[in-house]
């Protein structure tokens, strides 16, 4: 039987696959390959998802069972799966291709990072992460992550409609007017602010079970506060002053920016969000 | 507050001082300060030894670092003036807006101007062959069915649909604001009457007084905690899977609780919680310490402690060995488990004279070569205890940020999923066809009242299809 690191690995070149397909569509203005795009990563979110499952079995064959999101690899996945999934939800409901131009190819660069650097053995839990905690922390930052990441997509895609507007009319023809663009990235950022809120106040009640506080000012902790400001910013300034399009656009960026930094740099910094 | 306009200067004053309290641009400049500050306490260690800042950013540097409080700034007076910024802000912002939210909440008669739907971008318009009157029957019936309140009125050309709902969801941003409070009060209850420190313990000893954190200082807890064991159980592969203390909490050598303290599984008594945070070895006594002369490799063996002092072969001097570390960083290199040692010159004084401090680590013998000095240390024929690691920590605050985090997930959830949401339906006829106009409103700049009035269009065309045929 197939094991879930070779099957992950294929699944990789499926999102390769879907987001060649969502450009091809993009570009040449075909439906057929946007079509062909859509079920490519239906086929790709579900195989991920039976790759997950797959892993959580044998870590229990191997004796060592655990939910598979303990580690840099087994987080990647989940992140691509809530990617997939998020982006096919708002395809379904906006009947927008064009956003899956930019999803996909996030997902696609997720699960790429994974079998090009990170280690996929199943480990054993360490004791600090033997906790319930870690399941709906985990979830929860990563949906929210996922729809700050499609959020950030549809970003670009404004800078891409909003900067070539006057030259090149081809290709910004198929990208849907400023002010949905706008709307979007709004959805987006709200869905991703609730589940990062969950995602720090579980992180935090978890502190407090193991560390006996809830919150210590570590570097991620830190981190992952300013990742929450920036947005909460955004969602101050859009609601209450009236900020849109392209100022929006850039806050976006800029936020999504620091959960990048939240989820890999952190570990460029002094202090260890890991503990042995 | 004062509502009316101001007319006095120092009416003038106060309402400039409310209004600049109570502005959004503020809230959204101290969001965007603490964010950027709070970075750098992410780049520069907090709460380290002196002597590593000066090592790494140099004199100059620390000073001008040390008096901006960067090395402990979350608890900088800056710092806590943003956050004070912050909440003056976010009480004053929702006072100054909720009367008027209470106003739309709770009117006193439900108006709803047929202009400013005719006017909405949200705006959708269809043709129909079906009769306006059974249109009408069946939107009324739908809408009845989807909003709490409905309106009907009659115009010269037609008929107008009113729905709304979800009034009291604009209640839901006062709720965020409100567990943001919470949290900053829980947080001021925690520093203002609780403590976080930690307490290393060998096995078979006792402590009643921690280190904590922030301050460095000693503290004495009201019952002495004894450790009576402490185990690490190990995966096959060697990690690490679980570390286990073995703690009993006495007063007056009384027993009162035992208790196994594991990491994510720790004791709390009398509101005091104890966790299991890391463990270490220590060396038992009786270790030996040799010194051997560079030059002909004569060795002299002693017999020692940590604390004890030894004399020196060839009347060279007293060496006390000082303490020891699980971890000893030299020049940036980390040479493992070592004891930190001082000599005292034999022409000296007293034994506070300094003799300048050095390590010897006991994985590398030769290591005290590269010092040159008379004699050559080593450290050999340690045994081994360990010591557990417990963090003590007390927040009273604790309840009422666990209040603000269930509150903030409810008012986000509210804030951002339930809408206030008005919908109007404008019925007319002309050429035997009927019209239909429809648009959606809600709070200024709420986004998705476009996607909502449409889907509810294309909802109310499948209805009329149905009941049309």
């Amino acid at each position: 039987m197939i094991t879930s690191s070779s099957l992950i690995s294929i699944i990789t070149f499926v999102y390769g696959l879907a987001a060649l397909l969502y450009i091809t569509s993009w570009v040449f203005k075909k439906e057929l390959p946007g079509k062909l795009a859509t079920a490519t990563t239906i086929i790709a979110a579900g195989g991920n998802l039976i790759g997950i499952i797959l892993r959580w079995v044998e870590s229990y064959q191997q004796g060592i069972g655990h939910a598979p999101l303990s580690n840099l690899y087994e987080s990647l996945v989940f992140f691509a799966l809530c990617i997939a999934v998020l982006y096919l939800f708002l395809e379904l409901r906006y009947k927008l291709r064009v956003i899956g131009v930019v999803a996909i190819p996030l997902a696609f660069l997720a699960m790429a990072y994974t079998s090009l650097t990170v280690d996929s053995t199943i480990e054993p839990l360490i004791p600090a992460l033997q906790s319930n905690w870690l399941i709906a922390h985990v979830i929860t930052c990563f949906i929210g992550y996922a729809g700050f990441a499609v959020a950030f997509g549809i970003s670009i895609l404004y800078f891409i409609k909003s900067g070539r507007n006057a030259s090149s009319g081809g290709l910004t023809n198929k990208i849907p007017h400023e002010a949905m663009l706008d709307e979007l990235t709004h959805q987006m950022v709200m869905f991703g602010f609730l589940f990062l809120s969950v995602g720090i106040i579980t992180g935090a009640v978890w502190a407090n079970q193991a560390w006996g506080r809830y919150w210590g000012w570590d570097p991620k902790e830190t981190w992952s506060l300013v990742t929450w400001l920036i947005y909460a910013s955004l969602l101050h300034a859009r609601l209450m002053r009236g900020w849109t399009g392209k100022r929006i656009a850039v806050l976006s960026f800029v936020g999504f920016v620091a959960v990048i930094f939240t989820y890999f740099g952190v570990n460029l910094l002094p202090g260890l969000h890991s503990y042995q | 507050m004062n509502q009316s306009v101001p007319s006095g200067p120092f009416e003038k004053f106060t309402h400039r001082v409310w209004k600049f309290f109570a502005s959004v641009k503020l809230s959204v400049i101290v969001l965007l300060s603490l964010a950027a500050t709070s970075v750098i306490g992410t780049i520069i260690p907090q709460n380290a030894n002196p002597v590593m800042y000066v090592q790494k950013y140099g004199e100059t540097l620390y000073t001008v670092f040390e008096a901006l409080s960067f090395f402990d700034m979350y608890h900088a007076w800056w710092f806590r003036l943003l956050l004070g910024l912050l909440t003056i802000n976010i009480i004053i912002c929702s006072i100054d807006r909720l009367s008027s939210t209470w106003k739309i909440i709770f009117p006193k008669k439900v108006n709803f101007r047929a202009g400013r739907f005719r006017k909405s971008p949200s705006r959708i318009e269809w043709d129909s062959d079906i009769a306006l009157g059974q249109l009408e029957k069946t939107y009324e019936s739908y809408i009845g069915k989807h909003f709490r309140r409905v309106k009907k009125e009659k115009t010269d050309t037609g008929v107008l649909l009113f729905g709304e709902k979800g009034r009291w969801t604009r209640l839901g941003v006062y709720i965020v604001h409100f567990s943001i409070l919470l949290l900053l009060i829980g947080g001021l209850i925690g520093s203002l009457f609780g403590f976080e420190g930690f307490a290393n313990i060998a096995e078979g000893d006792s402590i009643d007084r921690i280190t904590l954190k922030n301050s460095g200082r000693e503290k004495k807890l009201p019952f002495t905690i004894r450790c009576e064991d402490f185990s690490i159980s190990r995966y096959d592969s060697g990690m690490p899977k679980a570390y286990r203390s073995t703690v009993e909490i006495l007063n007056n050598q009384e027993r009162l609780h035992k208790a196994e303290i594991r990491v994510n599984d720790p004791l709390r008594y009398q509101g005091i919680n104890i966790f299991q945070s890391s463990y270490g070895r220590i060396p038992e006594d009786n270790f030996t310490v040799a010194f051997t002369d560079p030059d002909s490799g004569m060795t002299y063996e002693k017999t020692a402690a940590v604390g004890e002092k030894i004399e020196m072969p060839a009347n060279a001097g007293t060496l006390i060995v000082e303490d020891f570390r699980n971890n000893f960083s030299f020049r940036g290199h980390n040479i493992g488990e070592s004891f930190v040692c001082r000599k005292i010159p034999s022409e000296a004084e007293n034994d506070e004279a300094f003799g300048g401090f050095f390590a010897i680590p006991i994985a590398y013998p030769r290591f005290d070569r590269m010092r040159g000095g008379d004699w050559v240390i080593s450290i050999e024929n340690v045994a081994f205890g360990y010591y557990t690691g417990l963090q003590i920590t007390r927040d009273p605050g604790v309840p009422v940020v666990y209040a603000g985090f269930i509150t903030i997930i409810i008012g986000c959830y509210i804030t951002f999923f339930l809408l206030h949401k008005q919908v109007c339906i404008e019925l007319t006829e002309s050429g035997g066809r009927s019209h239909v106009m429809l648009s959606c409103v809600s709070g200024k700049n709420r986004p998705g009242m476009k996607t909502a009035a449409r889907r509810l269009a294309r909802r109310l065309k499948n209805l009329q299809n149905r009941d049309g045929r």
